[in-house]
């Protein structure tokens, strides 16, 4: 299967004229009639007489210097607003809201000559932890069905494991790209907040908000970023500084590196199967030559109260917007677990409160920084478990409001500092 | 006796004329825009996704405005997001300016002129005393003869929300709402509760108009709405009844108790003297200066009614009612008002050294008060005419002109006869040039000219024929000086004028 | 701060300010959500945070601004910027009169 290639292989053989972008494409819209309906990964899919008739022009376009993603097809998170392409954030509230522009990443993406298939599922306004608080249907794990995906970027996994798309863009905000990576078993990349644009980009919580890349390897994920990244006039907290060339930096050499390992992750609560994966892995790791430091990050406790009272507080400032007037319907159309949320956040930032919530968690995100800066003085990177326990029963979290949020408990933890992080 | 001080505090709002708006690249035009809703995109139309970044020239305007009013000007400044919902906004929340606003500080001093104008009309404003005007109630204002401050509490940027007109569409009531301007930049200027009377009001606004006209920051046009006018106005009781206390306590202690002092100053002032009521009325919907006058007027005399009834006056927002000359409460759904400020997210703070304030120093032009007092000192102005060829920065600047084609030229025509000249025939100097002008003037006066030899023999001759008078003036009684200039004038049946005449006399008197 | 229980009260107010209508069902529901959430959330109290300052943007940058220029690229038509709506008129967005009667 072509899909089974890296983007780089791809491109090489989209090159060489090995294969082309129709047969690529063909093969995605063959996967999404096969398992299509039943993974519940899309929102809209691209007709595909459109995205078909793109490829053969981008075939008959193509020379040697086109871009490696010229002709290669992609899924977008549904957060991404795209001119002229339904964009939902899978919500009823913008369930027929046409954008009238284009979100910066995805019109880098188009510039680099790549295909766009369809807009994915995902827990509305990146709400959630398992594509399951949509209003489109809960996505479902390709490896068992049975199971979640993931969240919030469901859908996107779900495209790249189920082989229906190449590469995706998702949006990592408190693990929404992370976790469905683990659970559908592909490579997402949590970018440094503002290395990549966030203009165009549905906000859940503005500080926290990352745009990253999922795919199948972590070359691709660098090639990705590589082309996606850098700064935007249009977004003042994207990052001034010079993109590097990551792919160049992925020798395999990882000699001498010192992989932290904070000793808090590692407690009650995570299940054991996946300390015995992480254990293989930090082995690898050392096999390799890197040097394996534990230490202690005891500020870990507080990661979730910090996260969960400045991303709602800020959500429900960004979903303020959502009136009705001026596009989609009315805010009665949220989701209980959006009204909840926007709940939360109104109360943490409301008169009286704000010290005691709002105020506190920003002062304790002062000293997650400190903690991380002081952790990654005495080593390179950190090992740390993406979740807590393998995918949950479709249903199971929905269920238990407090549950569900504690399922964010690792990867929260990275969201607030300038860290990126990889599954 | 029971007598009242007017207690005022203004907001006022300038709309910037920046070519863009505050946050994103669109026209900032919105009352020359032919059409409604052509003047947005993704930004200030609260798209899903859409980011703001900050106009340059519109923090710096927002500097030079602060430096101008003597403000401090904040080394480290950050937006907020205040939350709250009207249709009229399109995110939900307004970038506005919270606990570190652009400048701090400042005053706006209002000239003697100005309130001694106003001074006969309330002889009790003057002299402090308490003698009852013809209201029944006695009112105390300012009491000092030189200049009155007004200090500046705050002035900080933000953006301007869409415009909301009240329709009917297929016989039903409707708001219509046009977001061009929604998103131009807004400057927001806070005065302390300094105000005490409704003709301060006027000349502190006034004033400010005139200082954002120099600048050239802003139309502030009150008419199309580019600068908004908010008083919020008390009236303080200066109790000298015996059980004064029990006096001042309103019949709804929960009003007091729970309302916010007077003014959105957030350092109240301790002392006894400048204690502020317990409640405030914030009038809205002013488009003249006055307008303020009279809604202030107008709110004092129904507070006071209020108290003397014993009651406090509800703290509210009003509205002025041109038509009806009153205020009444605003027709406005409000939502409860909590606005949940918190740092926006999506702009980083700004930081600006001394170094570039000081760059910012030396762009702003000469001020009212520095041209006014050069006026009458460089062109030997009298003062009231000097304010009224500096009330306006382009007819300051045209009279210059007009001066220094003067000498060019090398007119005889005095600078007081133009200065007289521009003041009197209400010269357009939109329309008039310098060289034109002065030609017509000169040709005007060409026959009111009188030659140095038959000056000097008419001047002689009024001083040999008023023995008394010069001796008078000898002795110090320099004023009697215009006696002999009426009389010069007399003998020369109006010609000459007044300025040559009074120098010569003041040579030969010596 | 002790864990606060919410009164449907309080969650009425939160809703006001928060423009949702949520039925009575709803309110009695997110009271009690809300007493679990942020009663979970107070542990946070037990930080010791005294003197330190508040992160609330972590890329380190200022000073970031745009010219006064116009962007006409970025500009909609008013027929672009009208087309998602529900309720025009005119070539204005439409609402229910916000004054009272």
């Amino acid at each position: 299967m072509l899909l089974d290639k890296t983007i780089s292989e791809l491109a090489a053989g989209l090159r060489k004229k090995e294969f082309s972008s129709v047969d690529i494409v063909t093969e995605c819209y063959d996967a999404i009639e096969k398992h299509g309906k039943e993974l519940n990964a899309f929102i809209t899919v691209i007709d595909n007489t459109t995205a078909l008739t793109y490829a053969q022009k981008k075939d008959n376009e193509r020379t040697e210097n086109t871009s490696p993603l010229h002709g290669i097809p992609f899924v977008l998170k549904d957060a991404y607003i795209t001119q002229r392409i339904r964009t939902t954030s899978a919500s009823n509230v913008l369930k027929n809201y046409i954008p009238q522009y284009n979100a910066t990443v995805y019109q880098k993406l188009l510039d680099a000559g790549a295909i766009l298939i369809g807009k994915m599922n995902m827990d509305a306004w990146g709400h959630g932890g398992s594509t399951e608080n949509t209003d489109f249907g809960p996505a479902k794990n390709p490896w068992d069905t049975t199971r979640v995906a993931g969240g919030s970027s469901g859908g996107p996994a779900i495209a790249i494991a189920a082989r229906m798309s190449a590469f995706a863009i998702g949006e990592d905000t408190g693990g929404s790209i992370r976790n469905p990576a683990a659970w559908c078993n592909i490579t997402g990349l949590k970018v440094t907040y503002g290395r990549v644009s966030r203009y165009g980009t549905i906000a859940y919580a503005s500080s926290f908000d990352t745009v990253g890349p999922m795919a199948r390897t972590a070359e691709d994920c660098a090639l990705l970023l590589e082309l996606v990244a850098g700064q935007d006039p249009y977004d003042a907290t994207s990052s001034p500084h010079k993109v590097p060339k990551y792919t160049q930096k992925l020798t395999g050499n990882i000699e001498g590196i010192k992989v932290g390992i904070p000793k808090e992750f590692f407690g009650q609560g995570l299940d054991s199967e996946i300390k015995k994966s992480i254990d293989i892995a930090a082995k690898k790791f050392e096999s390799m030559g890197a040097k394996l430091i534990e230490l202690s990050m005891p500020m870990f406790d507080y990661g979730l109260p910090v996260y969960y009272l400045i991303g709602p507080s800020e959500t429900s400032s960004n979903l303020a917007r959502y009136d009705g007037i001026r596009y989609g319907q009315g805010r009665n159309q949220f989701t209980p677990e959006t009204m909840r949320r926007i709940m939360i956040g109104t109360y943490a930032l409301s008169a009286g409160y704000y010290d005691a919530y709002y105020k506190k968690a920003q002062q304790a995100r002062t000293l997650f920084i400190k903690e991380y800066e002081k952790a990654l003085s005495s080593c390179d990177v950190l090992l740390m478990p993406v979740n807590p326990t393998p995918p949950t029963k479709i249903g199971e979290l929905m269920s238990d409001p407090l549950a569900n949020l504690l399922a964010d408990v690792y990867t929260t933890l990275k969201y607030w500092i300038r860290i990126s992080a990889r599954n | 006796m029971v007598t009242y001080k007017t207690i005022v505090g203004m907001e006022i709002h300038v709309e910037l004329k920046t070519k863009s708006k505050m946050f994103c690249g669109c026209k900032n035009d919105p009352f020359h825009a032919p059409k409604p809703n052509i003047y947005t995109c993704p930004v200030c139309l609260g798209l899903p996704g859409a980011l703001p970044v900050p106009n340059k020239k519109a923090v710096e305007w927002t500097i030079m405005l602060g430096l101008a009013l003597g403000s401090e000007i904040s080394l480290f400044s950050k937006f907020d997001r205040k939350n709250y919902f009207y249709p009229d906004l399109p995110k939900g929340y307004q970038i506005s300016q919270y606990d570190q606003p652009i400048a701090r500080g400042g005053k706006i001093v209002i000239a003697s002129e100005a309130k001694q104008s106003f001074s006969p009309r309330h002889p009790e404003l003057v002299s402090g005393s308490k003698i009852a005007s013809s209201s029944r109630f006695n009112l105390i204002g300012t009491s000092r003869n030189d200049g009155k401050t007004i200090r500046i509490h705050r002035v900080h940027l933000e953006e301007d929300t869409g415009k909301l007109i009240h329709s009917t569409v297929n016989g039903k009531k409707v708001s219509l709402i046009d977001f061009n301007r929604s998103g131009v930049p807004l400057v927001e200027i806070v005065t302390e509760p300094d105000i005490n009377s409704s003709e301060e009001a006027k000349a502190f606004l006034k004033k400010l108009h005139q200082i954002i006209r120099y600048l050239d920051i802003s139309d502030a046009d009150m008419e199309k709405g580019s600068m908004r006018l908010e008083p919020n106005i008390s009236v303080k009781i200066m109790s000298l009844r015996i059980n004064a206390k029990q006096s001042f306590s309103p019949r709804h202690p929960e009003l007091v108790s729970g309302s916010k002092i007077a003014s959105s100053s957030s350092t109240p002032r301790n002392d006894d003297e400048s204690e502020l009521p317990s409640y405030k009325v914030e009038v809205k919907n002013i488009n003249s200066f006055n307008f303020v006058k009279k809604a202030i007027d107008y709110e004092v005399g129904r507070q006071i009614e209020i108290l003397e009834a014993g009651e406090t006056p509800v703290q509210e927002t009003r509205g002025w009612e041109e038509k009806k000359g009153v205020t009444l409460p605003q027709r406005r759904k409000e939502a409860a008002h909590d606005y949940r400020y918190f740092p926006e997210p999506d702009i980083p703070p700004m930081r600006v050294t001394k170094d570039q304030i000081s760059e910012l120093r030396t762009k702003i032009p000469e001020l009212p008060d520095v041209k006014l007092a050069r006026f009458i000192k460089n062109y030997q102005l009298k003062p009231e005419d000097a304010a009224r060829l500096t009330d306006e920065v382009e007819l300051a600047n045209f009279f210059e002109k007009c001066a220094s084609q003067l000498s060019i030229i090398n007119s005889k025509l005095s600078i007081q006869s133009l200065a007289n000249w521009i003041i009197n025939k209400k010269v357009d100097y939109t329309k008039a040039s310098p060289e034109e002008l002065i030609k017509v003037i000169t040709a005007t006066k060409q026959v009111k000219q009188v030659d140095e030899v038959e000056l000097t023999r008419v001047i002689d001759q009024i001083i040999a024929a008023n023995p008394q008078p010069v001796a008078e003036y000898k002795k110090g009684k320099t004023g009697i000086i215009m006696f002999f200039v009426g009389q010069v004038k007399r003998e020369l049946k109006g010609r000459g004028d007044a300025v040559s005449i009074r120098k010569i006399l003041q040579e030969q008197l010596k | 701060m002790a864990a606060k229980k919410f009164t449907i009260d309080d969650v009425k107010h939160i809703a006001q300010l928060a423009n949702l209508v949520l039925s009575d069902e709803q309110l009695q529901k997110i009271a009690e959500q809300l007493s679990s959430v942020i009663g979970y959330m107070s542990k946070i109290q037990a930080l010791d945070t005294k003197g330190v300052v508040e992160t609330s943007q972590v890329t380190g940058l200022e000073n970031v601004f745009r010219e006064d220029v116009v962007d006409e690229k970025r500009m909609l038509s008013q027929e672009s910027a009208l087309s998602n709506a529900k309720n025009t008129h005119s070539g204005y967005f439409v609402v229910d009169a916000v004054l009272e009667e």
